[in-house]
């Protein structure tokens, strides 16, 4: 033998970091993992029809999904948004880095209130969007559809701030429907009359405190509850306990999807491709192009994307607009071709329904400029709909119409109704 | 007070040259430079009594004809004729050294007389490869975007350029562009002495060893590089750098740029994305309409502008610059002048190389990869007291060495491990000058992170940033803005950390002052 | 001697043994009657069995001639000892393109891959960092070590994607001459130029950085975490005498990512049977085409008259005619070995001794009478069903490749480790397994001399003693085991130095580098003699695009259509 062998002994002894990583490795065994809410949704599950959520067992629907529609319509809907992407932002610095990070003024947001937002890579396109909670004037959480950890870290360079990924901490629930506000008056959340639309307040709960605001995804009145992973069955339980008498249901995504299509409102990598999972360029959208625009803030100072947004707007290079459609007929129009004048093809839908409170048959669909932007005439879609192994292709008028699709009173009425 | 169109932060030579040519435009500019004096890195500085060395650079082999022109720093002094140019000696412990005379080894001695004529076609085949990437120093990169008609025709010429080669010579540049230069000498050459040297030059001021792809670029970016019309020639000024940089003050002044020195720039301000002016350490803020930075591009955006400006993409970007220096400068005083081995008079005079063969500059760069220092570094060694008396005490000698690999971040730290590696780096020279040990009055050695400290050269790298492949042209210093303008209006980039990138060619600052006066900034 | 057209039995027939004497009278005088076959195939590896489907498909009389009593080249399946089938070269496919595998309806012939299930790197403070195919498990298991890291998975898939998404489309295509003017090659650079134009502006920046760029530096500006690192990088120096801190290795391991397994890109899988079920497929679909094969038929050299091939002449002095010659050898071994230096331009044979072929792996097969156990792997892991490795951090596997460099094999090796009859049981007997390890780095020579034994024994136990230190008792396990450094692969395969690339994949040995410029489209300066193994575009791995693409050429100087052959598949 010519050579010695190198030694590279396996270390026995490992630190504390390492024995919790070792502990960590089971995970392996459950891929699609329970939410700290999983066993009240276990016991709920008639129809055992989940889907995967970021890596979270999450029901399509409960026990029918038509009729889980309608409780978040007439009821409260309970819907657990556990598996939510959630940031934890805080320092002296946390207002600065998310003014620099997303597109709003977020000095304008005060602490005790949310807003709704999106952030950009530096070429302006959308990598996100979600809520932030201002919870304190240095502590925000940011929840969103995707992860950026890395973005936000490397955001954070030279700002005096922590960004930290509270995931799995934090429990959410989403609470909504017209007698949402008096199930949560009569579970005891002293007060909670005074929230207005967006606004946010911390509420003690089982020795500890959820942080509930007036906001959701359904254009209904609702809230949202933040509670510890430890506290959320309690706070369920709280919850179904005086919604009982109201009518309060647990219901699925599919559910929501309705209710927030009704609302107007965009879902990241189903209304458009997310910047950080586009693989081919042409998917990418700014701000402009997905009618986001509004919360472009051009006075607030520098943040990201913002020289590309400028340029783009000012030499025209925003190639496509999010609008909504109405079509004729009620056959909904999901993922069909939008052309003009049945002819030649400018979109696509992203998202489409016949609405039970509109009674009209709506739809989200992208378009490219001056289609749906300049040119709203003539517009049609082709829609295939598949019936007993046959496509029906019908080809169906399409009106861009403003968005939300439906606007409820009591959403943003205060004091709350007491349904 | 006086107002300024342009604020040049940084007095080095490359931001000496931006202003001149600024001021030549009829801008009116001010240079802010944080030493006691100009020059930046190309100074002659006095490290013992009596003995004065030049700073970091100490040979000048690639003033770009384009400043001597615009500066007209002929009429200031700096002027080279044949006789002026340096020979490089191979060293060799076992026998006779090799040497490389004229520019670049016109005619090569101490060698067999097959290893002179493969090296003569070796030599031209380099100089002419060279020759096809040179037109790029003096130009700045192509918009891979966007080209203009400009742009697309001057791509144009070099396709010509390509074409005149002739089918055969046209691939074989092509072949070898990214190649490594271990591979190109081992095809071509078969003295191990003279493929050292040019492996050493090959990866003089990068983190690369000759095996490692691409290490070729390195030589081809000497060759491009000439002076007094002779591509590859090396000359030491009379005074040393310090005389080149004196030259290029004189021209800055005639043209009218004031210069204030020991005054530290502490931030560019930006005003809705654009640069308006600066303030000072002291507080004093300074406005122009044009910002040129010709200082390290980290340095200028992460602490100048500061992240909260800029988009974080971009901050990832300049993050992203590799800028760990690997290469050691060394200053000797010595109460004699030392005698290498083998070498005669004439050889002292000439640029001396520790560089035994590829594999020996390849072993010394491997522990730098892992944080560790080469226990046999490879080194070039000028004495310029020899030819420039008034450089140290009569009788006494100065020796100027750059020597590799001393990386920035040393695993147990330079504080333990400086002396450590002086003690290598003086048994290498004891090896091939014995005796020299015993004539050491001081020794100065500045480790990279030394220089970085000294000279304000983040990570001690010259280059301000590696010069590979993938930080070159269109990735210089960042791809997407390698075109001296900067995602900060008004604000541009003229230092090294830009392309073509270092040495003393004052090309960066050429071209951004070019790109200045074309957008009418 | 007078085989006609279609007599295979006498194609078969051991010719053989007259003495080149009689040969060549029997040349002068039955030159008329002499089979010359359309075209002969020097070499039954994979590319030069693809080459020969596609050529016989094509209607052309096509003999393979092979040197080793079996085909395969370095794609076989050998019983080494009984009862166990060792992928005693190659030992995963992903890189094997769908397209031929189609055309030549290899799954007719037996041909399955399966896909595999991940892996891990095991690290030296008793844990591992597993790869899963799960999505959400794959960010899980790297949020174990960092949370960061986790996150930016998704980001890295993407830009390799689109990098992979670029190259793509390029492996089914023949390089174009950049020096040339011929509206063929204008017309693939336009292809090559729009393609590139095509991309967004980030996604330029990044194709000209990857192409040069260490995978060591590419992986710093995604992860944080050494191990993270060491498990993405070990793409970017299988195969490839470089380290991961040497530029020009991101691409190295886009090479590796660029292969998929039933669409999915970038999945890795096994052969069923071995790789040398890719072969045997390959081998029956020729047959079945009406191709034939002579095994144990050394080619001692290319038959040359006046600057043409006309065939070969075997090891025992038989000349064959044939009225073209393909070689599926490496090109050092086609133009230094098989053809006299005086039929070919100095300019070429310059450039071909100059072409890189750098031994730097070697393999170490074992028969296990059962499942090797690792403590730091639970027993129900599905790693055991992927690759596994040892090297935990960049700077193991960087100073693996300082040794090469010295001449020396790895003290402390990279390996590759598979257990393939984990998922595919016909390669053991019932509860035994048969484990492939690929190790890097073993240099063509040790200390400038030859591998002796006792250095062959001595880089076996550098493998056997990492593995040890991970499964205790392992040593008991083992039934067999073969030992292959560059010398065995060398003279069983006859890879030049035992490269399993066929040349090294730098950039200077690349499109239209690749194997040498002015001859990276297949054809060599003689005419009538091709190239097809993967020493030319583009280049190495079990992906038959060597082969098919030269098949494609020659098919183009017939004058022959080519509809037999699948375009590329859509990058959509």
């Amino acid at each position: 033998m010519a050579q010695a062998t190198r030694k590279k002994p396996v270390a026995k002894i490992a630190g504390a970091a390492v024995s919790t990583r070792i502990a960590a490795q089971s995970h392996f065994r459950t891929l699609r993992l329970g939410t700290p809410l999983q066993p009240r949704i276990d016991a709920l599950a008639k129809t055992q029809d989940w889907y995967n959520w970021a890596g979270y067992r999450a029901p399509h629907s409960l026990w029918d999904e038509e009729l889980e529609y309608f409780a978040i319509r007439s009821q409260a809907a309970l819907f657990d948004i556990s598996p939510m992407t959630k940031y934890r932002i805080e320092g002296p610095d946390a207002e600065a880095l998310l003014n620099r990070v997303t597109l709003r003024d977020v000095t304008k947001l005060k602490s005790g209130r949310v807003h709704y937002t999106a952030w950009c890579d530096d070429e302006g396109f959308v990598l996100d969007d979600g809520t932030l909670f201002r919870l304190s004037p240095s502590h925000f959480r940011l929840c969103s559809q995707e992860r950026h950890l890395p973005w936000l870290l490397d955001s954070a360079v030279g700002f005096d701030v922590i960004v930290e990924e509270e995931t799995e901490a934090v429990a959410g629930l989403a609470l909504q429907g017209p007698t949402s506000f008096a199930v949560l008056r009569d579970a005891g959340f002293a007060g909670v009359e005074k929230l207005k639309i967006f606004d946010l307040a911390d509420f003690p709960h089982d020795g500890g405190t959820v942080t509930v605001s007036r906001t959701g995804f359904t254009g209904d009145l609702g809230y949202e509850l933040f509670v510890p992973a430890d506290k959320a069955l309690s706070l369920w339980d709280r919850l179904m306990t005086s919604g009982e008498p109201r009518g309060i249901r647990a219901i699925g995504y599919t559910a929501l999807n309705r209710a927030r299509l009704e609302a107007g409102l965009i879902v990241a990598n189903a209304d458009f491709t997310t910047a950080e999972h586009a693989i081919r360029a042409d998917r990418l959208r700014m701000p402009d192009e997905i009618g986001l625009g509004f919360m472009i803030d051009l006075e607030k100072g520098h943040f990201n994307g913002r020289r590309a947004i400028l340029e783009a707007r000012a030499k025209r290079k925003l190639r496509y607009v999010l609008v909504g459609l109405e079509i004729e007929g009620n056959i909904p129009a999901e993922h069909a071709i939008v052309y003009h004048r049945k002819a030649q093809e400018v979109g696509l839908v992203s998202a489409a329904m016949w609405s039970p409170m509109a009674k009209r048959n709506i739809a989200i669909a992208s378009l490219a400029r001056p289609y749906g932007d300049t040119m709203v005439e003539d517009l049609w879609v082709e829609i295939y709909a598949m019936r007993e192994l046959q496509y029906q292709k019908l080809m169906k008028r399409a009106k861009v119409v403003a968005r939300p699709f439906i606007k409820l009173d009591r959403r943003t009425a205060n004091p709350p109704a007491d349904f | 007070m006086t107002s300024f169109d342009a604020i040049v932060i940084g007095g080095g030579h490359n931001g000496l040259v931006a202003a001149a040519t600024l001021a030549k435009a009829g801008r009116k500019v001010l240079v802010l430079e944080a030493g006691s004096e100009v020059g930046g890195a190309a100074r002659t500085e006095e490290f013992a009594p009596g003995f004065r060395a030049s700073s970091i650079a100490h040979l000048l082999n690639r003033l770009h004809p384009d400043v001597v022109k615009t500066l007209e720093l002929e009429k200031h002094g700096l002027q080279f004729g044949r006789a002026d140019f340096m020979p490089s000696v191979a060293l060799s412990k076992d026998g006779p050294p090799l040497v490389l005379h004229g520019a670049y080894g016109e005619v090569l001695t101490g060698a067999s007389s097959s290893e002179q004529s493969a090296w003569k076609e070796l030599r031209a085949q380099l100089l002419r490869y060279a020759g096809i990437l040179k037109p790029f120093l003096s130009r700045r990169p192509p918009d891979l975007t966007g080209m203009s008609l400009l742009e697309t025709a001057s791509l144009g010429q070099t396709a010509l350029a390509l074409k005149k080669l002739g089918k055969e010579d046209m691939r074989d540049f092509l072949r070898v562009l990214l190649m490594n230069v271990a591979d190109l000498l081992d095809e071509q050459l078969a003295d191990i002495r003279l493929k050292g040297l040019l492996a050493f030059d090959a990866t003089l001021g990068s983190h690369l060893g000759p095996r490692s792809p691409t290490s070729l670029l390195g030589l081809y970016y000497r060759l491009a590089g000439e002076t007094g019309g002779a591509a590859g020639a090396q000359v030491l000024p009379q005074g040393g750098m310090g005389a080149v940089v004196a030259a290029i003050r004189a021209s800055v002044e005639k043209v009218g740029v004031t210069i204030r020195t020991s005054t530290p720039v502490a931030k560019i301000i930006v005003e809705k994305g654009r640069a308006v002016g600066v303030a000072l350490d002291n507080g004093e803020v300074l406005r122009a309409s044009t910002i040129v930075s010709a200082i390290n591009p980290a340095t200028t955006f992460l602490d100048l502008v500061g992240p909260r400006e800029i988009d974080t993409g971009f901050v990832r970007k300049v993050k992203n610059i590799r800028m760990k220096g690997d290469a050691a400068k060394l200053n000797l005083a010595l109460d004699r002048p030392p005698q290498f081995s083998g070498v005669d008079a004439a050889g002292h005079r000439s640029r001396l190389v520790i560089a035994p063969s590829p594999d020996h500059v390849e072993r010394a760069f491997n522990p730098c990869k892992y944080g560790e220092f080469s226990p046999e570094p490879v080194m070039e060694i000028t004495l310029p007291s020899l030819a420039d008396p008034s450089l140290a005490p009569v009788g006494a000698c100065v020796l100027s060495a750059v020597v590799q690999y001393a990386p920035y971040q040393l695993k147990e730290g330079w504080d333990a491990g400086k002396p450590k590696f002086l003690k290598a780096v003086m048994a290498q020279l004891e090896s091939h000058a014995p005796g020299i040990g015993k004539s050491v009055v001081h020794a100065e050695l500045l480790t990279p992170a030394d220089i970085e400290t000294r000279y304000r050269m983040p990570g001690g790298h010259w280059h301000h940033g590696e010069l590979q492949a993938d930080q070159m042209l269109v990735s210089r210093p960042v791809s997407g803005w390698s075109g001296y303008d900067t995602p900060v209006e008004g604000l541009f980039l003229a230092g090294a950390g830009s392309h073509p990138g270092g040495g003393v060619s004052g090309a960066p600052g050429l071209n951004a002052a070019r790109r200045i006066i074309a957008m009418k900034g | 001697m007078t085989g006609q057209n279609g007599d295979h039995h006498a194609k078969f027939r051991a010719f053989g043994n007259g003495s080149r004497k009689n040969e060549e009278r029997v040349v002068r005088k039955d030159w008329a009657k002499m089979k010359a076959w359309d075209a002969i195939v020097i070499g039954g590896g994979h590319n030069g069995l693809v080459n020969a489907c596609y050529l016989q498909r094509a209607g052309l009389d096509v003999l393979v001639v092979e040197k080793n009593d079996w085909v395969g080249g370095a794609a076989t399946s050998r019983e080494l000892t009984p009862g166990f089938l060792y992928s005693n070269c190659s030992y995963v496919c992903s890189l094997f393109r769908p397209e031929i595998m189609r055309d030549l309806e290899l799954p007719r012939f037996g041909l399955q891959v399966i896909s595999y299930e991940g892996g891990a790197v095991f690290t030296r403070d008793g844990d591992y960092l597993a790869n899963y195919r799960d999505h959400d498990a794959h960010r899980r298991e790297f949020a174990r070590f960092s949370k960061r890291d986790a996150e930016a998975y998704d980001r890295y898939a993407r830009d390799v994607t689109r990098q992979c998404r670029f190259i793509q489309p390029l492996l089914m295509r023949t390089a174009p001459d950049p020096t040339s003017l011929r509206p063929r090659d204008l017309g693939e650079l336009l292809y090559l130029g729009k393609k590139f134009a095509g991309l967004s502006a980030q996604e330029m920046a990044l194709t000209l950085r990857f192409w040069t760029m260490s995978i060591s530096e590419f992986l710093d500006e995604y992860f944080e975490t050494d191990v993270i690192k060491a498990n993405f990088a070990l793409s970017g120096i299988i195969g490839t005498a470089l380290g991961p801190m040497s530029p020009g290795t991101a691409y190295v391991l886009l090479h590796h990512y660029m292969g998929e397994v039933d669409g999915s890109v970038g999945a890795w899988g096994y052969a069923r049977g071995g790789m040398g079920a890719v072969t045997k497929a390959l081998a029956a679909s020729f047959k079945a085409s009406g191709g034939t094969i002579r095994i144990g038929a050394e080619v001692d050299h290319v038959l040359v008259q006046r600057g043409k091939a006309k065939g070969v002449v075997l090891a025992g002095g038989e000349e064959i005619y044939g009225k073209l010659v393909v070689s599926n050898a490496d090109v050092k071994r086609t133009f230094l070995k098989l053809v006299e230096e005086k039929e070919l331009p100095d300019i070429f044979l310059r450039r071909v001794k100059n072409f890189k072929i750098r031994g730097s792996s070697g393999k170490v097969n074992i028969a296990l009478d059962s499942l090797p156990e690792f403590p730091a792997l639970p027993k129900d892991s599905p790693v055991y069903r992927g690759d596994m490795h040892f090297t935990d951090s960049m700077e193991r596997m960087e100073r693996a490749y300082d040794d090469w460099k010295a001449g020396r094999w790895s003290a402390d090796p990279f390996l590759d480790m598979v257990i393939p009859t984990t998922l595919d049981p016909t390669m053991a007997p019932p509860g035994k397994h048969f484990m492939s390890c690929f190790v890097q780095y073993a240099p063509p020579k040790v200390n400038g001399r030859e591998w002796t034994d006792a250095d062959r024994d001595g880089f076996a136990e550098s493998v056997i003693a990492q593995i040890a230190e991970y499964s205790p008792g392992f040593r008991d396990r083992i039934v067999h085991m073969e030992v292959r450094t560059p010398r065995e692969i060398e003279a069983e395969v006859g890879l030049t130095e035992g490269n399993i690339f066929q040349g090294e994949l730098t950039f200077d040995q690349l499109l239209f580098n690749r194997p040498v410029p002015g001859y990276a489209q297949y054809r060599s300066p003689l005419s009538g003699l091709y190239m097809c193994g993967s020493s030319t575009h583009p280049g190495g791995g079990v992906m038959g695009a060597p082969g098919r693409n030269a098949a494609a050429e020659i098919l183009r100087d017939l004058a022959k259509s080519t509809s037999h052959m699948s375009p590329a598949h859509d990058v959509i």
